[in-house]
Order: C-alpha cells, then structure tokens, then sequence
C-alpha cells in the first residue's frame, strides 16, 4: 500500500511541491538562522581563541571580556611572573582607537599591544608581512577582514600611512584571523608602540597573558594567580566563554534569533497543515473508498506516515542543502560571514523541529481520514 | 437457468439515525435472503432506504439492531479489523461516485483490493490489466482516470471490483447518470462479467428501464421490503 501512499502524493504536483517548500522552507530558515547565531555569539571568544599559545589571562577583578577591561598597573606582570607554576607572563594592551585612512575616513579600532620582546599575542598566520615587521618604527598590522573593511577590494594596504589617535602608523603586514563580533578593525603593535598610540592614565595594561609550568592545568595556576595576587585569573576557554556569554547576556541577539526561528516553525506548520489538509480532503473520498474495501485503519495510519515522512525527508534535505549553500558560500566570499561553520547539532535540531511539525500536521491530517465512515463512499 | 443457494440471509435488520435529540428509523426490521448465481435488483423510491441496506449488507455500516450472515458468517459479530479483512476478501464495491485514485493509472486502480491483500505491485497490476481486458478497455489501461471518459471511468471501477474475485459484489446506483442506451449496456456487462455461479450481485437501482434484466427484484418503501419476486409488481 506503501506505494499507493506515495503516488497519491507524487501525482498531485502542486501539493506535494507546496508541501516541500514549507517544510524546506523552515529547515532552512531555521538552520540558517541558528548557524548565524551560533557562529555571531562565538565572536565573543574569537579575541581569545586567536592568541593559542597563552592558556591563561589575567585582569582586573572587574573585567569582563578582552573588551570589557580595566587596566592595572603595570606591576601586576611582575606580581603574575612571581607566582610559582607561571611558565612565562607576557603584558597586553587592548584599547579602542580612531584612525584616519589616507582617504580621510575615520574609523574605530582595537588597538592590540603585545610584549615587545616575545610579540606573544600576536596571531601567526600572516597573510602578507612577517611577524620582524613589527619591529620597524610606527609599525602596525592589521587584520585581514579589517584590511577590506577600511580599504577598497585588489588595494594592498602594505606601507600605508594611517593617523592612529593623532600620531602615524604605518601597515607592514596582514594577519589571517577570524574577526570579533563588532567586527572591527584591529590593529596590532608593539606593547611600547601601543602606549604611543593609546593616551591614557598611568594604568595602561589590560591583560597579563600567561602560561602554567609542564605539569599543571592551567586551572590550577589561574587559582594559584589569584589566591597570590587578588588579580582575575580565567583559562583560556574560560575567557572565552565569558565573551560569549557576555553577548547573550548583553545584546538583543538570542531574543531575535529566536522570534525568526519560531515564525519560521508557525509559518512551516501553517504551510504544511494547510496544504496537507487540503490533499487529504481532495482524497477523502478515495480514503474512504479504501476503508470499504478492505484497507485497516493501520494501513491508512501507515499510508498517511509514509506521505508525512517522504515530505519531511525530502523537505528537510532540500533545507538543509540550501543552508549549507548559503553558509559555505558565505564564508568563502563575505568577511561578515569569515570562519562561519555548521556546528553538527544544528542539522539535528532542525531535524527535531522538521519531525515535529510532521507529527503535528500529519496527525491532524489523519484523524480526518480516520473519522471517515467507509459508509459515506455511498452517500 | 444456473443453480442457485441462500448466499445472505437477513435477520430483523433496523437501523436509526440520529437527528438532532431524536432518532430517526430509516429500516423497520427487514428479513430477507439472496441467492448466489443471481442478479438481484434492490428497487425503490428515493428515500426509500436501499442505500442503507446495501451499506448493511456489504458490512460498512452497522445496523441498529439484527443481523446479516454473509456465506455463513454472521459478519457483525465480527471484530473491527475481522469486518474490514472479511470484506477485503468476499466483497467487490461498485461506488456510485467511482472514487478511483486519480493519480493511479486505469491498471493499477484496478489492482488495489489485491494490493491491499498484500500481492506484490507488479503482479497485482499485471491481474489488474487482465480484468481491464475484460471489460475490453485494455487499451486505456495506463491511463490516468481523468485521460478516461465516464462510461471508460465505470469500468475501472467494476474491474476494480472483481480482480480479487469476491463472492458477494454490490452496486449502488450504476446507471444513474446514464442515458437508457449506456444504462442498458452497463447492466449487460455486469450480467457477463460480475455474475457467476458462486457468486451474488446486488444492485441498487430505480432505474425503471432495465428492470427487465434482474433474476430477482425486492422492492423497497419506507423501510421495509413490500416485494419479492421475478418480476415487479403490477400496479
Ligand atoms: N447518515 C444519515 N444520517 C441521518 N439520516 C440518514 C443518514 N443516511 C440516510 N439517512 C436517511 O435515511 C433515509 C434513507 O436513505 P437512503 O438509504 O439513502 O435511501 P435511498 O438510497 O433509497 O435513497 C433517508 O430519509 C435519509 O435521509
Ligand atoms: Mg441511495
């Protein structure tokens, strides 16, 4: 009977095409909306994941995100240094500023200063320039979704005079990395360069960036770092689940996400609904056609499924394919879209949410066909 | 002139429906009996409650009260699911309205009580194809019902009736929508095809121009059967 089931679909083009865009419709919506979310929220930890070799950042009490921080003084790096199972302690500068492009724009960065002599903190994978670069006077790197941001496409930035807070910066290199969740421009320089650039109090050290001794977690020494020194210790993965929880905790997104998610779950379960119910009651006759000759209610359960089931899976896999279109080919052509990814439980919970809506829609649609005498075929 | 013997037997059948608070009786207690390798014609005025009894005694509407044994079976003491597969293997539906699967060639229409008995599609739609023969439209056999005129439509229909060779078949109106000619010829065809000598057929009509080609006629009024015989009554 199974194929009975599925030619009364098939056969019925308009239907069966209406009832693959809306469950298509959702799964794509729905996957795409939460791929963007999920990947949008994790910029909060992009500042901290593009730093690997430090495992360890310490702060003042009160900051929250390498955005969010007040700085210390600088005696704090010789007070992380001294606590015992610190490999090594290296100072960092985070701090906005505004430059202005050869061109006259004005725009807001992230001044990055790292530790003069060891430059940890800054990415490794350059794009263009190397890492001695950063050692010519007034030299800057930027980013490289900064770079296309501030500078017209096919235009190498290399050598170019930017004003950074009223004093000249030159570009001598590109780093590849994955940019922050406001996206903007970041600028990498020496920590001594960065006190330049950044005018400020006598605090000026954002961060100390450190590492545990062979032997240790690094849990273990953050706790040693605060219990010797009163100062904020997070590990990195700490850290950076600070800043994303900072951005759920602090911005509409989730909300927003949500609402989109859910309208495209309402609107895919009105499109199925209705379009189902509207086949079925087309076919109510030959349903009932069915039940007097012979066909058990569990085989109209069986033959209904099979329709639900072949939409769903059919819908879901036309969604799915049309996120991860649009996903992909987002990351490979739009900085907005730099590093996105599927995470492995978004498919699966689209596919929750698509089983729902068949069971809802599928459910309705067969307690019509069920209810129908096999006496009516008559009438 | 075949041999015939009781095929149904009819016992007290009521039945009342509802209408709003108070329950309507359609059937007032009707007995009867059927022969098989016969072509029985269930006559009577609109209204009258033929619709109702086939439906009984086809096993696809329970009746209020009484009881129909259908080749010995006493099909209303039978569970739900018993009735349906009782039904499945004994009775061929000629429905008046059709109801063919519209997007199910003439073939495969034909081939869905042996489907739904579980024979495998190709075989089912090969036996489907056989019985469209028959009825001598095995050129339109893969045709969609719609490609098919009316009279090509009510073929399928019958053929879908008799693939699985049930023992009982029954019809509701065939001719209603024709003009004398073709009502004539659809009545002969179910004479040649649908009757045999294991076999009962129960037609419900009151169309008045082929009355001539049953071998038995009950005549309905008002719930109740006021004629038997070969013949219709004289008025
Ligand atoms: N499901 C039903 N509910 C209420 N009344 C019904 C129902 N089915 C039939 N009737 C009534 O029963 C009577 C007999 O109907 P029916 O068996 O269809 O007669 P016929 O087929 O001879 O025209 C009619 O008065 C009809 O209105
Ligand atoms: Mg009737």
């Amino acid at each position: 009977m199974t194929w009975i089931a599925i030619r009364m679909l098939t056969g019925d083009r308009q239907k069966f095409f209406g009832l693959l865009f809306g469950v298509a419709f959702s799964a794509l919506l729905i996957s795409q909306q939460l791929t963007i979310f999920v990947n949008l929220i994790e910029r909060g930890a992009t500042a901290v994941y593009n730093i690997p070799t430090a495992n360890i950042w310490v702060m003042d009490p009160v900051s929250r995100t390498p955005d969010v921080a007040l700085p210390m003084p600088s005696t704090a790096l010789d007070k992380v240094r001294s606590v015992n199972g610190v490999e090594w302690a290296s100072p960092m500068l985070r701090s906005g500023a505004t430059v202005r492009t050869p061109e006259g724009d004005l725009e807001g960065v992230t001044v990055v200063g790292v530790d003069d002599a060891t430059l940890i903190g800054l990415p490794k994978k350059f794009v263009n320039g190397s890492r001695e670069a950063l050692y010519e006077p007034d030299a800057v790197i930027i980013d490289s979704v900064g770079a296309a941001k501030l500078f017209p496409e096919g235009f190498d930035p290399i050598g170019v005079r930017l004003e950074l807070n009223d004093r000249r910066a030159v570009i001598r290199g590109i780093v590849d990395v994955d940019p922050s969740f406001t996206s903007q421009v970041i600028l990498y320089t020496r920590y001594s360069n960065a006190l330049a650039f950044v005018p400020g109090t006598r605090n000026r050290m954002s961060f100390v960036l450190a590492n545990a001794s062979e032997g240790l977690t690094a849990k273990q020494v953050a706790t040693r770092i605060t219990e010797a020194t009163g100062l904020k210790a997070r590990t990195r993965d700490e850290f950076a689940r600070d800043g994303v929880d900072f951005i759920i905790e602090n911005t509409g997104i989730p909300v927003n996400f949500g609402i989109t998610v859910a309208l495209g779950f309402i609107v895919g379960v009105a499109i199925v609904g209705l379009t189902f119910s509207l086949f079925i009651r087309d076919n109510i006759k030959q349903f009932g056609a069915l039940k007097a000759i012979g066909v058990t209610n569990n085989k109209i359960r069986m033959m209904v499924a099979a329709q639900a089931l072949l939409v769903g899976l059919v819908g879901y896999g036309i969604g799915i394919l049309l996120a991860a279109i649009f996903i992909s080919s987002g990351a490979s052509s739009s900085p907005d879209f730099k590093g996105f990814y599927t995470p492995w439980e978004i498919p699966l919970l689209t596919a929750a949410v698509v089983i729902a809506m068949i069971l809802i829609t599928g459910w309705l649609a067969l307690r019509s066909v069920l209810k129908t005498e096999p006496a009516e075929v008559f009438r | 002139m075949t041999e015939t013997r009781t095929a149904i037997t009819i016992n007290g059948i009521v039945k009342e429906f509802s209408a709003g608070s108070q329950m309507i009786r359609v059937l007032h207690g009707i007995d009867a009996e059927v022969r098989s390798g016969e072509l029985t014609y269930l006559v009577g005025e609109s209204g009258s409650g033929k619709t109702t009894m086939i439906s009984i005694i086809a096993g696809i509407l329970y009746p209020t009260d009484g009881s129909v044994s259908v080749f010995g079976q006493d099909i209303y003491s039978l569970s739900d699911n018993d009735l349906v597969r009782f039904r499945l293997s004994n009775i061929g539906f000629i429905f008046q309205q059709y109801n063919l699967i519209p997007t199910l060639t003439a073939a495969e229409n034909a081939s869905v009580p042996l489907v739904a008995a579980g024979m495998k599609r190709d075989e089912a739609v090969e036996r489907g194809r056989d019985m469209l023969d028959k009825l001598n439209i095995a050129d339109q056999a893969d045709k969609l019902p719609r490609q098919l005129s009316g009279g090509q439509q009510q073929r399928v229909a019958i053929a879908r009736a008799l693939v699985h060779e049930p023992r009982l078949v029954v019809c509701d109106e065939p001719t209603a929508a024709l003009d004398a000619k073709s009502g004539r010829r659809v009545m002969d065809l179910l004479r040649e095809v649908a009757l045999a000598p294991e076999r009962t057929v129960i037609i419900v009509t009151h169309d008045n121009r082929i009355f001539d080609l049953a071998d038995r006629i009950l005549v309905m009024e008002d719930g109740r059967i006021t004629h038997d015989g070969k013949e219709m009554p004289e008025h």
